[in-house]
């Protein structure tokens, strides 16, 4: 399913930063706020690096025997009384969906915030064959409402101002126009999804974690939606990845203490929920989704980025994502990790997003399960710069180094290399304002004379910190 | 078409083909040191944190008027707990429909979690889950010695091969999708009021 068309993030983000003098620095802040309340719980966590490190393990050991811990899962998931369904792709996916939820004569379904979904364009396949499909989540309802994707994996809306979600509701579920306090219009989508839960024929879920150990699966939410979506209609269909599992339930404490902690800077979400088979009196439907996830697994260089939790850690510590906005990727997954994730759905069409970054390596530092995202950034630069695939814009100060990405050594090789480059490319090109936004409010820095690995080597010395401090 | 049989051999047989090869062994997960301080006082502190909030209470009469000063205007109290009688028994309700005028909802979880505030509610406890979510309000009780310091000695007592859905609750629903600002009462409980009893 190769489009033709490729996206264009700097040019998306462009839009993003020039409508105003409030969208794009709010975003900023609004997530940068995050990230100090992240810092401040990973620092009251004596063992929390090596949580990352054991968290990293454990998605490593289980990646490496997926087949295994997926057949355990399947096994114990259906001796609990769940239907498990396998889907090859999205397409396989939504047709799934769809006959269970022709069998149950389903007409109305109310569904939490799913990422797969998203991946899988899920609700315009149901709505098109006559399903009304409901978002609960109030980032997702909004991004729904509005006719847009969510721009970030966790907190979907945040691109968004509150005189955006008034204008949003005034337009779509009639509230005032002028009633723009958050409690205001959160007590307002509460009630006009009330109703929605309670004549829903069916709920459907994502999953966060699936525990092999038990068939379990466990859903993350704030807002206690997916429990009603899951607690309230007779039929709950859960949509989970094939990296989403995890061996045993002793395993799930390590991932729990790092999720919200990296998502939003708290202990938990709200509601941390575990679904091991039907409830009482419901039916439970369980998809394993494939989607790409088998090839990952054995692409040597990418195959890391199936360990992630979606804890959207990287987008918020990233300086790209806070500037772009999430929408400017044009894909499912935004930020850093989309940056390596959407390429491995269709190369040309995202061929400009690992590009859409400064390698500043945040990402690879906080991320919660240790994967090494600025190096697939890199790795994707150069799988780009093989096929030929360099921004245009960027195209005449890239010759050289698209050169360099296409065959390093190693990576203080090509950042050396990367010097002329960026030393010779016209500067009418780099600085002129109409082609390159990024520069709108600041002059690029100029190339080191030195590397950082040069000057640290001559100024610590190979013992590391201590030289100049003792 | 794929049969679904054949669905399920052409995934396994894809990722057996792709598994890298690289043998990783499961690292274990140690048994981590507990917080130092009382488990109770971390637990309230965090449970506040989360919008919560948690009463000692001296008895049944005390936690019974605790819960009407609460929850003045409550007309339907649903209750799960013996202790606490509410205008309707929640093993009553068939259907979850039934439970959507709940003002308050009264469950005892099993056990707290200190370093997080959240406590461990079942399907057993709730009776119907729907009355975790669709309650505007919550009072859980909770026996103040069945704390447990972290997540790696919480998920030591959980039993989910016993229960078909279990949750760790920490304080209210919340949400903070409208320009970042904390609003407690999305879509689940408006208030969680946890009485030590």
């Amino acid at each position: 399913m190769t489009t033709a068309r490729q996206v264009d993030p700097a040019a998306a983000a462009e839009l993003f930063i020039i409508q105003d003098q409030i969208h794009e620095p709010m975003h900023d802040r609004f997530l940068w706020a995050t990230m100090q309340r992240r810092h401040a719980e990973a620092a009251a966590i004596p063992e929390w690096e090596e949580l990352r490190e054991m968290a990293s393990k454990i998605k490593e050991h289980t990646l490496t025997h997926l087949d295994h811990y997926l057949e355990e899962f399947e096994a114990n998931a259906t001796k609990r009384g769940a239907h498990v369904h396998w889907a090859l792709d999205a397409t396989d996916h939504n047709q799934i969906v769809h006959s269970i939820l022709q069998d149950h004569g389903v007409k109305e379904l109310i569904k939490s915030k799913s990422m797969l979904q998203e991946e899988c364009q899920m609700t315009p396949f149901l709505q098109q064959r006559g399903i009304k499909v409901i978002e609960s989540d109030l980032g997702e309802r909004i991004q729904q409402l509005d006719g847009q994707p969510p721009s970030h994996i966790v907190f979907p809306s945040i691109h968004k101002t509150r005189q955006d979600v008034a204008h949003l509701f005034a337009r779509t579920i009639g509230t005032d126009p002028n009633s723009d306090d958050p409690h205001f219009l959160t007590e307002a989508m509460r009630n006009n999804a009330r109703p929605r839960f309670l004549t829903a024929d069916a709920g459907m879920t994502g999953g966060n974690f699936a525990i092999a150990e038990t068939g379990t699966f466990m859903v993350c939410t704030n807002e206690g939606n997916a429990d009603i979506g899951a607690a309230v209609p007779p039929l709950h269909i859960a949509s989970i990845g094939i990296e989403k599992m995890i061996p045993r339930v002793e395993d799930m404490g390590v991932f729990l203490r790092l999720l919200a902690r990296s998502a939003e800077g708290a202990p938990l979400t709200q509601y941390s929920s575990h679904f091991t088979g039907p409830r009482k009196g419901g039916e439970l439907h369980i998809i394993l989704v494939d989607n790409g996830r088998s090839r990952r697994l054995g692409m040597p260089e990418f195959w890391h980025s199936l360990k992630c939790i979606r804890c959207g850690a990287c987008m918020n510590t990233c300086p790209v994502y806070r500037r772009s906005g999430g929408l400017a990727y044009g894909a499912t997954y935004s930020g850093p990790i989309g940056v390596i994730l959407d390429p491995t759905f269709d190369e040309l069409k995202y061929s400009e997003l690992p590009f859409h970054s400064s390698l500043c390596g945040s990402c690879s530092e906080v991320c919660p399960v240790k994967i090494d995202i600025s190096d697939q950034i890199l790795n994707w630069r150069r799988v780009m710069a093989g096929k030929g695939y360099l921004p245009l814009v960027k195209k005449l100060s890239f010759a050289v180094a698209g050169h360099v990405f296409a065959h390093p050594a190693e990576y203080h090789v090509a950042e050396k290399a990367a010097e002329p480059a960026m030393s010779y490319a016209p500067h009418f090109l780099l600085y002129n304002r109409s082609l390159n936004p990024w520069v709108r409010d600041r002059e690029l820095p100029r190339v080191a004379k030195k590397t950082f690995r040069e000057w640290y080597l001559e100024n610590r010395g190979k013992n590391g910190y201590s030289q100049q401090q003792a | 078409m794929d049969t679904a049989n054949s669905r399920r051999e052409t995934i396994l047989r894809s990722i057996r083909t792709n598994l890298p090869k690289v043998e990783v062994e499961h690292p274990g997960v140690r048994a981590f040191q507990a917080p130092s301080g009382s488990l109770k006082a971390i637990f309230e502190k965090r449970l506040k944190e989360a919008g919560g909030a948690a009463h000692d209470v001296v008895s049944l009469a005390d936690a019974e008027s605790k819960l009407a000063l609460l929850h003045p205007d409550a007309k339907v109290i649903c209750s799960a707990v013996p202790e606490i009688a509410g205008t309707r028994r929640v093993e009553k309700v068939r259907d979850p429909h039934d439970l959507a005028d709940v003002d308050v909802g009264v469950v005892r979880a099993q056990f707290g979690v200190a370093e997080s505030g959240a406590v461990w509610l079942t399907q057993e406890d709730l009776v119907v889950d729907a009355l975790g979510f669709l309650s505007q309000h919550l009072i859980v009780l909770l026996d103040p010695k069945q704390i447990v310091p972290n997540m790696h000695a919480a998920y030591r007592r959980v039993r989910l091969n016993e229960t078909a859905y279990g949750c760790f609750m920490m304080g209210p629903s919340a949400t903070a999708d409208v320009e970042a600002t904390l609003v407690h009462g999305a879509q689940g409980a408006r208030s969680l009021n946890l009485l030590f009893l």
